[in-house]
């Protein structure tokens, strides 16, 4: 098995999808001649030609409501937005118009399209290159979200959004584009979207995260094993559709439950798995749920204390985690 | 530009279509009138909840769909194209159950009436959210680019108000890079439900937006069915021979209030519409048939009739269909069997 960071496993699944289906295609702001501005389809235009990887205009709406119409005529458009803090021109295109195309047509037609974006901040990317995106979305029906944090996740859920005949978002933490390495096995496979996975057995709490706050989250956990607690952790992975078996599952045997976020709580993703829990599991639980989440701010600043201060850190989490296992 | 028919005392120009297409044509255009009257009726007798109305369009929609050509071509439309959906292929039996949220609908009763689509007509689904479709169009016509298949083009229609929208400008500059195969239709019928044109834009000729794209544009009288083939077939043909996108305007009027939920006189006068109803292009382009001896009028009236039982008939068929099961709300979300969250 090759080793890779979040970057390379992006790259190295886009380039296997090109290679193996002439009707995948790279649409976006800089991703021919640039390569993107993180370089992940560097001299990707050189070896497939600039009719399947295309510059477009800097017009988000029209890079996502193109690919829609790329989908529904047969080919299946890999969209980027460069940043996700840019994606908020294409809202309508995403919501009103790929997540509801095979709906409308009553399964005529459908969109099996992909958008890719880098969200996330601890990069001192300030307002503008710093947010969080999915609780904005998953509201919706129609739509799937993936936000993966290990590199073979990257890969295996990178393909099957790719393979799958449904929009999906695509969401890569910037932060982890470089930090973040492991093993990636050789091949083509897929991991089912909607599956999330246990990344430390524990006993005593359940954490539930996604995206880097997954790294965090474990360096916390593992902390707390020094200390004698046992604590699990969970990568969602997915985000919509959300795997309820997993986390349920979970609780019933650790009776706590923590939820970590980068994003905001209020109506955040957290707070949808705090009333699922609350509905199903409300009497198997020995401790009141709590959410680790960013303060209630419009963004980061770009400012070192600012975004220091929106950002939560392991220590954070393992003091949270400490509580609750002593609760 | 005045809205004058072509024939104008001298020998009617065909523009090459023969007798039998300009019939075609005619037909389109009554069935128009009629199926528009139909929903609206349909409405006041309480038997739908919702009718939208074309009436006004019926040349601009005959002559760009007697340019289209089925099988090859792509037509994402907009809401207010019932002559074109019809002229591409679609039945008054389709539009009604349309009409009637029936499940036989192509959308399975999902959308509101004149939301057409059809996969086998080449009618790309949309919403009713103006200028969405345009981008939708121009991925259309990216598709049909990159895998070659010239001799087919795409045909994507809006009206006035919608070139306002961001979305609208986008697909003309992205279209305009690349050359692609499109024709980019504005029906002007000068309102926005109850915003005017001058409200709309500050230059109020859009076909001259064309240059700004790089790409050639015209206008063209809307009323007129033949001057609107004309131009829509030579802009189908240059980008189906890979000439690249047109802009096109053609012309035309709003008769009817915007939805049967609307009332137009809140906002515009009971003279203005009378004036322009002197140009109305069904009545018009009656007499240019029969002026020119391609229909008698004793034609044009069975025609009138045969529609008419057409219409009565889909009417009574679409009405006694059964509506979708309230079981049919949970498909369609995802492919495959879809668990809901709950």
């Amino acid at each position: 098995m090759a080793v890779m960071n979040n970057v390379e496993a992006v790259r190295a699944t886009l380039y296997d999808a090109m290679k193996a289906d002439d009707r995948t295609l790279i649409l976006g702001e800089d991703v021919g001649a640039r390569g993107n501005v993180f370089l992940i389809s560097k001299d990707f235009i050189n070896e497939f030609g600039a009719d399947r990887v295309i510059d477009t205009p800097i017009a988000e709406a029209s890079i996502v409501g193109i690919a829609v119409g790329m989908a529904m005529e047969g080919l299946r458009p890999i969209a980027e937005i460069q940043f996700a803090d840019f994606i908020y021109p294409a809202f309508n295109q995403i919501v009103g118009e790929a997540a509801k195309t095979r709906y409308r047509s009553n399964g005529e037609y459908t969109c099996p399209l992909v958008i890719r974006t880098p969200y996330g901040g601890g990069v001192r990317g300030a307002l503008s290159h710093s947010v969080s995106i999915e609780a904005l979305f998953y509201h919706v029906p129609g739509l799937k979200i993936v936000a993966p944090s290990f590199p073979a996740d990257v890969k295996g859920l990178l393909n099957a959004a790719i393979d799958d005949p449904d929009p999906v978002l695509f969401l890569e933490h910037k932060k982890t584009y470089r930090l973040i390495k492991g093993e990636v096995p050789e091949g083509h496979y897929t991991i089912p979207l909607g599956k999330a996975d246990v990344k430390k057995t524990g006993t005593q709490l359940t954490v539930v995260s996604y995206g880097l706050y997954v790294h965090w989250a474990l360096d916390a956990a593992n902390q707390l094993e020094s200390e004698g607690h046992s604590v699990e952790v969970i990568d969602l992975r997915s985000i919509r559709p959300m795997d309820k078996a997993t986390i349920l599952e979970s609780v019933r045997k650790t009776r706590k439950l923590l939820i970590i976020h980068e994003d905001n709580k209020f109506g955040g993703i957290g707070a949808e798995i705090s009333a699922m829990v609350a509905e199903e599991a409300l009497f198997d639980l020995d401790a009141p749920i709590r959410r680790l989440c960013a303060p209630d701010v419009p963004a980061m600043g770009y400012a070192e204390p600012l975004e220091h201060e929106y950002m939560s850190s392991p220590s954070l989490m393992a003091g949270a985690m400490r509580e609750m296992v002593k609760f | 530009m005045a809205k004058t028919d072509t024939q104008g005392g001298a020998a009617l120009d065909k523009r090459g279509l023969t007798d039998d297409q300009l019939r075609a044509m005619f037909r389109n255009m009554l069935q128009q009138r009629q199926l528009d009257n139909r929903g609206f009726q349909l409405n006041r007798q309480g038997k739908v909840p919702f009718a939208l109305g074309s009436e006004g369009h019926e040349a601009v929609q005959a002559g760009a769909a007697m340019a289209f050509e089925r099988g090859k071509d792509i037509l994402a439309p907009y809401y207010r194209d019932l002559g074109l959906a019809i002229g591409i292929g679609l039945t008054p039996y389709e539009i009604l159950l349309s009409l009637f949220a029936r499940a036989a609908d192509h959308n399975g009763g999902r959308q509101f009436p004149n939301h057409y689509s059809s996969k086998k007509a080449g009618l790309m689904s949309f919403s009713s959210i103006l200028a969405a479709h345009i981008p939708h169009a121009v991925g259309a016509a990216y598709a049909l680019k990159m895998r070659k298949e010239t001799g087919r083009a795409v045909l994507v229609t809006c009206g006035d108000g919608t070139t306002s929208e961001g979305e609208w400008h986008e697909s003309m500059n992205f279209a305009s890079i690349h050359k692609l195969p499109i024709v980019m239709l504005v029906e002007n019928n000068e309102w926005a439900i109850s915003t005017p044109l001058h409200m709309q834009m500050g230059q109020p000729e859009i076909w001259k937006r064309a240059a700004g794209y790089g790409m050639p544009g015209r206008r063209f009288n809307g009323f007129d069915p033949i001057e609107t083939y004309a131009n829509v077939k030579e802009a189908l043909d240059l980008a189906r021979a890979g000439g690249g996108p047109t802009l096109l305007e053609g012309t035309c009027y709003r008769f009817l209030a915007h939805s049967t939920d609307d009332n137009d006189m809140t906002y515009r006068t009971r003279e203005e519409v009378v004036e322009h109803r002197k140009d109305d292009p069904v009545p018009r382009f009656e007499r240019v048939m029969i002026d020119n001896g391609i229909m008698s009028a004793a034609d044009v009236d069975a025609m009138k009739k045969e529609i008419l039982q057409e219409t009565n008939e889909a009417t009574d068929r679409a009405e006694a269909m059964p509506y979708p099961e309230a079981a049919d709300l949970y498909e369609h979300v995802y492919e495959g069997a879809w668990q809901p969250w709950q």
